[in-house]
């Protein structure tokens, strides 16, 4: 029958109603999916501006990036030196979070290491472990160099090439 | 006209008792590890009902959460203690009853056909029930609370490509947050509450269907369920009524006297980002399945995915296990496999608690692998099986 090769009256309804439904279900999958996305107030705390020339010679600074806290710490020419690891030629930018069970090192001036205080854990000046149970260097947050400022959170030029070498 | 006349007319309420309760019958040849569906039943109903009590003081919010737990209904509300350690320790027993009716099906082959879908129904509800309890598990808001779930959720940064985003996306923040108390709230009061009680009724009606198994796993022809069974109302509920005795004497026991056990120490500091719990662990239930996470110590990755594959496998045990002969009774291969992976089960939760350093670590990982050796046995043992009986000797 010629009419085999068309789409009848019945199918055309049934496609119809079965596509406009699935538009349907498609964008309420979507506005439910969205709703789960970060507020504008926490997507607002994604990157953190800091200037670096404020912390001076031998300073550690904590700042709070994403609920984490980032040590910033200009190194002095007696501390460790690491140039795959040192931004801007003095300093040290770090995730101050231990790679072992994820306590927070302490800073102890005098040995110019991190001392976690959970298993004893050590860091040098530039976040290397050096001691103990972690099984890595303390991370490099992404980061961008907006002349005298450092941007927590975006990637820049620096930090990819940080990040290769 | 008695009531009970006007209602059948309308809601055919004889038939529906008939075909539910009054005429489904239940094996005759079946032990006391067949009570545990109904326990399970009766679990469930106490955690609805102390859940609700519960919810009457909780705030689902991070600045009032912890204080809304450990101090109003600790505290002022009269006898909110005794609703939050029903609620907490029907949790906990929840997760034993279960291994003990899963335990039982996987034995008595419960999972062969014609019960498939009995047993992926039911694999479904433990795995929602897992969820629920971890979802639930979070809203005290305390330390280990805390960590936990960032442990938990922080695995799905493993996952290639989408990980580190899909992480943010179910936090709601770059860390646990307040958005992630507050939609774990919702998963845990509504969503996954209403679909574990649509599951369980698709996996109580596939019973209805296909009948309990039994110790022998020789299926009741149906013109015979009546003669070799007992109705599941009055005669086999009137056993069950004992069986329920007895367990909520145990019960109300934990609830009274030992309730410390559902109740980790670390919780009760509140909640603090910055600041992680030396020593991390999931609440007992989980710790087998942790413990497999953690048994590939050399390698995060292949935790990873050991872990989700041991939570997987036994949902498909239907098609792992083929073997025509049902009940770990008659098969004596089966049944030294089976209790080694009961005994390796209890290992690794004993394991799961203990520092993964050392001699602990190559236990944890010789236990993980103990654990898969009972799914790639099983496929073996089904073939020698197939073949013994196709020689025709040493049936059942």
């Amino acid at each position: 029958m010629a009419e085999d090769e068309k789409v009848s009256r019945r199918d055309f309804l049934l496609y119809a109603m079965g596509g406009w439904a699935a538009i349907g279900v498609g964008a309420t999958l979507y506005a439910m999916y969205k709703t789960w996305e970060p507020l504008p107030e926490v997507k607002a705390q994604a990157t953190v501006k800091f200037k670096l020339s404020e912390v001076q010679p031998g300073e550690l600074r904590v700042v709070a990036w994403r609920g984490k806290p980032v040590f910033i710490l200009r190194k002095t020419p007696d501390m460790v030196s690491c140039p795959d690891r040192t931004i801007e030629k003095e300093f040290t930018v770090v995730v101050g979070i231990c790679t072992h069970l994820g306590c927070i090192p302490n800073w102890e001036a005098d040995k110019k290491i991190w001392h976690c205080p959970c298993h004893g854990g050590e860091y040098d000046a530039c976040g290397r472990n050096i001691f103990g149970p972690p099984p890595k260097p303390l991370a490099i947050p992404p980061f961008k160099i907006e002349g005298d400022y450092i941007v927590l959170g975006e990637v820049g030029p620096e930090y990819q090439r940080l990040m290769k070498g | 006209m008695k009531f009970i006349d006007w209602l059948d007319e309308r809601l055919a309420i004889r038939q529906l008792m008939k075909v539910m309760l009054l005429e489904y019958y239940v094996p005759k040849n079946i032990n006391f590890l067949w009570s545990f569906g109904v326990l399970i039943m009766l679990v469930l109903i106490i955690l609805i009902v102390s859940g609700i009590f519960l919810l009457m003081y909780y705030k689902p919010d991070a600045n009032l959460a912890f204080d809304s737990v450990n101090k109003t209904i600790m505290m002022d509300v009269e006898f909110g203690w005794l609703f939050r350690h029903v609620h907490a320790v029907g949790a906990s027993i929840m997760f034993l009853v279960l291994f003990i009716h899963m335990g039982r099906g996987i034995y008595y082959g419960s999972f062969k056909p014609p019960r498939e879908l009995v047993w992926l129904t039911g694999y479904f509800l433990f795995i929602l029930m897992a969820a629920t309890a971890f979802t639930g598990y979070l809203l005290p808001w305390g330390q280990m609370s805390y960590w936990a779930a960032q442990t938990i959720t922080t695995l799905f940064e493993k996952i290639p490509v989408i990980g580190p985003d899909l992480v943010i996306w179910i936090r709601g923040n770059y860390i646990v947050a307040d958005a992630t108390l507050t939609r774990f709230f919702a998963l845990h009061v509504v969503f996954l509450p209403l679909l574990l009680i649509f599951v369980t009724v698709v996996h109580l009606y596939a019973v209805r269907i296909v009948g309990s198994n039994n110790e022998d796993g020789i299926e009741i022809p149906k013109e015979e369920k009546k003669k070799k069974g007992i109705p599941f109302w009055p005669v086999f509920m009137s056993k069950e009524f004992f069986v329920m005795s007895v367990f909520l004497i145990f019960f109300f026991w934990l609830v009274f006297y030992k309730f410390d056990f559902a109740m980790d120490p670390i919780n009760f500091t509140p909640a603090n980002y910055l600041q992680t719990p030396p020593h991390i662990y999931p609440e007992w239930y989980f710790l087998a399945f942790y413990e497999v996470l953690r048994g590939f110590f050399f390698s995060q990755n292949l935790g990873l995915i050991a872990f989700v594959l041991s939570m997987l496998l036994p949902m498909f045990l239907p098609w792992i296990d083929k073997s025509p002969i049902k009940s770990g009774n008659h098969r004596p291969l089966f049944k030294i496999a089976f209790w080694i992976f009961v005994l390796d089960f209890i290992f690794l939760t004993v394991l799961g608690k203990l520092p993964p350093t050392g001699l602990y670590g190559w236990l944890g990982f010789v236990g993980s692998l103990v654990f898969f050796a009972f799914f790639i046995a099983l496929p073996i043992i089904s073939r020698i099986e197939r073949k013994e009986l196709e020689r025709g000797g040493n049936k059942q």
